[in-house]
């Protein structure tokens, strides 16, 4: 079964599992208003899902899904992540990006089965920065791009993985 | 029930930094299990919102490839002391959590 006929087919456990929240949120006397501002931009963004982007199989298909068109590369775009990775199963990755406006984070992995990683948008009062754990299958390079003020740059970096983690 | 979100908030400077911690198998549907030797069903997180205050400051898109248990850490301006840092997620079953954590004085 695809993961797109799971979400086709399971939009009312994801209604009951917001209204469980709803009403405990009520119940323990948390304001449900709150919740609500959590859970429900979460429901519009799940609809949002790149799944185009996300099941790309190559690095160039997944970076024109994902809409990255024309990339320039920029050093003002900081990658932290190992050398060398002993379990490409957990490889701890930090982007911080000095670009000003900068709107979202993309991180891909060239070598990676489905390349993007996963996408990280920034609103109001969030600094263009963020840490994460990622899967890498075996030695590839990293590839960040950021979107600024409607243009896209990037960034790469290499990262040898002794044991990959695609199966984990 | 899905297994708790930890978050640890240090304020610094109006910085918060936030270092947050979800239980997930985060599975790819590569895996096979060890006795069965079936493949284990893609399960995976989709969407993370994180908010301050109740409005949106980060929302993240993953895939499969993001590590199991996964880690973030994000840092918001403008952040005060007792201000509301909430997470919540969304995964491929429709399965949800959220949490909430209130950001204490620096140390």
């Amino acid at each position: 079964m695809s993961w797109i006929t799971c979400i086709n087919t399971e939009p009312r456990e994801a209604m009951n599992n917001l209204r469980r929240s709803l009403l405990k949120a009520a119940t323990v006397g948390v304001s449900a208003t709150v919740a609500y501002g959590v859970l429900a931009p979460l429901k519009a963004l799940a609809a949002l899902w790149p799944a185009t982007a996300f099941e790309a199989k190559t690095i160039e298909e997944a970076l024109k899904a994902a809409g990255v068109i024309d990339p320039v590369t920029s050093e003002a775009i900081a990658i932290k992540a190992p050398e060398i990775a002993e379990n490409g199963a957990q490889v701890p990755v930090e982007v911080t990006s000095q670009l000003p406006g900068t709107r979202s984070i993309y991180i891909f992995v060239d070598k990676n089965p489905q390349p993007l990683a996963g996408t990280f948008e920034f609103r109001g009062g969030a600094e263009p920065f963020v840490s994460t754990r990622i899967k890498m299958g075996e030695t590839s390079i990293l590839r960040v791009v950021v979107q600024s003020d409607g243009k896209f740059y990037v960034a790469t970096r290499e990262v040898k993985v002794t044991i990959g983690g695609c199966g984990e | 029930m899905p297994d708790p979100i930890r978050m640890r908030i240090k304020l610094t400077d109006g910085i918060a930094d936030v270092r947050v911690l979800i239980g997930h198998p985060m599975e790819t549907g590569l895996r096979k299990d060890a006795k069965t030797g079936e493949l284990v069903p893609m399960h995976f997180i989709e969407t993370v919102s994180a908010t301050l205050n109740g409005k949106v400051v980060l929302e993240a898109q993953w895939s499969r490839a993001i590590a199991r248990n996964p880690y973030l850490q994000f840092r918001v301006r403008g952040a005060k002391v007792n201000d509301e840092i909430g997470i919540a997620w969304i995964d491929n079953h429709g399965e949800t959590s959220s949490a909430k954590a209130n950001v204490p004085p620096s140390s």
